[in-house]
């Protein structure tokens, strides 16, 4: 697989993870990642159909509980490292800008 | 009288029992040899400013007649990827900066039961991203075999920390080799767990499937007794192993009678040649695995053709699972928030507070799992990766009904030089290719001294894997070599590190 890591998609790619990106940053991150993706972009050499995928190194069942009010923070403890708070509310700026 | 921050976590835990010296005492040689070294060292983050009175509090508890935990008044320092509630739990990054936790991580809890004395909270690359503690936001640890070079990554704080002789023990974490790498690069040991064996609760999450907690000491013995104490089910952590597990102090205690070594099966892989190391690191291996053979270990070469895609499979699960769980610094409900002008909208703050708050590798790495996991490419990267996981747990099946353990050099290299590799994450991230097939497959692994090499005097470290669950005989064996090895030495191998603590002062 040849790598197509571009400056468009790096700066695309820091969109979809919130990362407001400088232009010097897409063009480092750009050069690093198309190194980085060509080597490991070898894992489909052996990435066959018939090999069952891993998520989770030891086998695992789903856990369950008794539905019980269990421990807690408090509302105080919730908001204690909250960057702005209001009411008992974590505050935000707008959630949409003035073209929305 | 006795140094007491030479000791041995074990040894003052029995000076400690038997009345010969207080808590007070053991925790202020310590404060003390920080306030000396770290200065150079910069192996802590954050210096409790209580420990002596928590120490205190645990002497009038023994006073008192109370039955304390067998390691109850000896220091411990915490790795800064552990939340704590007395003191600020950053992950090595700005963007968590003063952050106050309002509960402890479950292996803090269970330390601070156990009597044990947190020191500090120690350096660690951001999130625990990197193999040097250079992409640690407040500056990195120099190893104090060499100030110039690297103590190792993630926790090269923790690794120095006992190496520096500024804490007996210490906590750390290991997603691809955190734990076992700076062991190697400093002459201490490191334990990585089985996936499951300890919480993860109150561990600040990277990659899920990967992390586990485990113990950073100077002895192996010293590994088992903290490992006892912070090891086992917690209803807190799902992934956790509901399984009793054995003393893995008595597993080392038993392993250092020797007898462990006599006919145990120990594999070499042959797709890991140690051709590709340095010089000094593959004789130190070869060495040791010799003092095994003389013990009346088997050396028996097994293949694990699938090791030399793990680095590969690591660097797309690991973004991928990181890019997820650090989607949680998002400037609305903790850490830092940065508001680009008057009417930015929530969505503006955010990217600005990850742009400003994250570090050049944490961003690398969200950006490379963001690009693994996006439509049109999962299938190849991520999917593939998931299979790559599969073949390597395979090839450890495969291995594991030939031979006891599996034996490599610790990492390919001894520590390198601040500065060295910090502008190539490539060939950074190609110094975890002995360490994280352990973490792809869940299994346990140790890291212990091996010797100096050659060419540098600077430590080499062997590692020990065994099959998923059986930490136990990693104890046995890793304390079995440590006595042949600390006996054909005279003494214990950071008896000839070069004495750091000249200049002093706290940075």
């Amino acid at each position: 697989m040849v790598s197509e890591i571009t400056p468009e998609l790096v700066r695309h790619l820091g969109v979809l993870a919130r990362i407001q990106l400088s232009d010097e940053e897409v063009e480092r991150l750009t050069g690093q990642l198309d190194v980085i993706v060509d080597n490991i972009a070898k894992v489909s050499q052996v990435a066959t159909p018939d090999i069952p995928a891993t998520s989770h190194p030891i086998a695992l069942e789903n856990i369950f509980r008794a539905d019980e009010v269990g421990e807690t923070l408090t509302r105080e403890q919730a908001l204690s490292n909250a960057p702005d708070a209001a009411d008992g509310r974590f505050r935000v700026t707008a959630i949409l800008g003035e073209e929305q | 009288m006795t140094d007491l921050t030479r000791l041995s976590a074990a040894a003052l835990a029995d000076k400690l029992a038997a009345g010969e010296v207080s808590s007070v005492d053991a925790t202020q040689a310590h404060l003390d040899r920080i306030a000396e070294v770290d200065g150079d060292v910069h192996a802590f983050l954050h210096v409790s400013d209580h420990a002596l009175a928590v120490a205190a509090d645990i002497d009038r508890r023994r006073a008192a007649g109370e039955s304390l935990g067998a390691l109850a008044g000896v220091p411990l320092a915490i790795k800064d990827v552990l939340v704590t509630t007395d003191m600020p739990s950053t992950s090595g990054s700005k963007i968590l900066e003063g952050y106050m936790s309002p509960f402890d991580a479950t292996v803090v809890a269970r330390s601070r039961a156990a009597g044990l004395v947190p020191l500090g909270k120690t350096n660690m690359d951001e999130f625990a991203m990197g193999s040097s503690t250079e992409h640690s936001a407040y500056g990195p640890t120099r190893n104090p075999w060499d100030l110039d070079r690297i103590p190792g990554g993630s926790g090269g704080g923790s690794a120095a920390a006992v190496a520096a002789f500024e804490a007996p023990l210490a906590l750390g974490s290991d997603t691809g080799g955190s734990i076992r790498q700076p062991a190697h690069v400093t002459g201490t040991v490191g334990l990585k767990p089985t996936y499951g064996g300890v919480s993860r609760y109150g561990a600040i999450a990277l990659a899920s499937s990967l992390d586990q907690v485990g113990p950073v000491t100077r002895t192996v013995l010293d590994a088992g007794l903290l490992h006892d104490v912070i090891g086992g089910h917690d209803p807190h952590d799902s992934t956790s192993l509901a399984e009793a597990w054995p003393s893995f102090a008595d597993a080392a205690r038993e392993g250092a009678r020797g007898d462990v070594l006599k006919g145990l099966k120990v594999g070499v892989i042959a797709e890991l040649p140690d051709s590709g190391f340095q010089p000094g690191v593959s004789a130190s291996f070869r060495a040791a695995l010799a003092t095994m053979e003389a013990h009346g270990a088997e050396i028996v070469e097994i293949s694990a053709p699938h090791f030399e895609y793990g680095v590969a499979a690591y660097y797309l699960v690991l973004p991928a699972e990181a890019s997820s769980n650090l989607a949680k610094f998002d400037s609305v409900r903790f850490g830092l928030r940065v508001t680009p002008h008057a009417n930015s909208t929530v969505e503006e703050v955010m990217a600005a507070t990850r742009d400003a708050g994250f570090g050049d590798e944490v961003k690398r790495r969200i950006i490379l799992g963001t690009y693994a996991l996006s439509a049109g490419y999962y299938d190849a990267y991520y999917g593939s990766a998931q299979k790559v996981r599969t073949l390597i747990q395979r090839d450890f099946d495969a291995a594991f009904t030939q031979v006891d353990v599996i034996a490599t050099p610790s990492a390919p290299t001894t520590a390198f030089k601040l500065g060295e590799k910090i502008d190539d994450p490539l060939q950074m991230y190609l110094n975890d290719v002995t360490t994280i097939p352990a973490n792809l497959a869940g299994v346990p692994g140790i890291s212990i001294p091996s010797g100096l090499a050659e060419e540098d005097g600077l430590p080499v470290g062997i590692q020990f894997l065994a099959p998923a669950r059986e930490d136990a005989r990693l104890y046995r064996v890793g304390a079995a070599l440590e006595a042949a090895l600390v006996d054909s030495w005279g003494g214990p191998l950071l008896d000839r590190a070069p004495v750091v603590g000249t200049r002093g002062g706290v940075r």
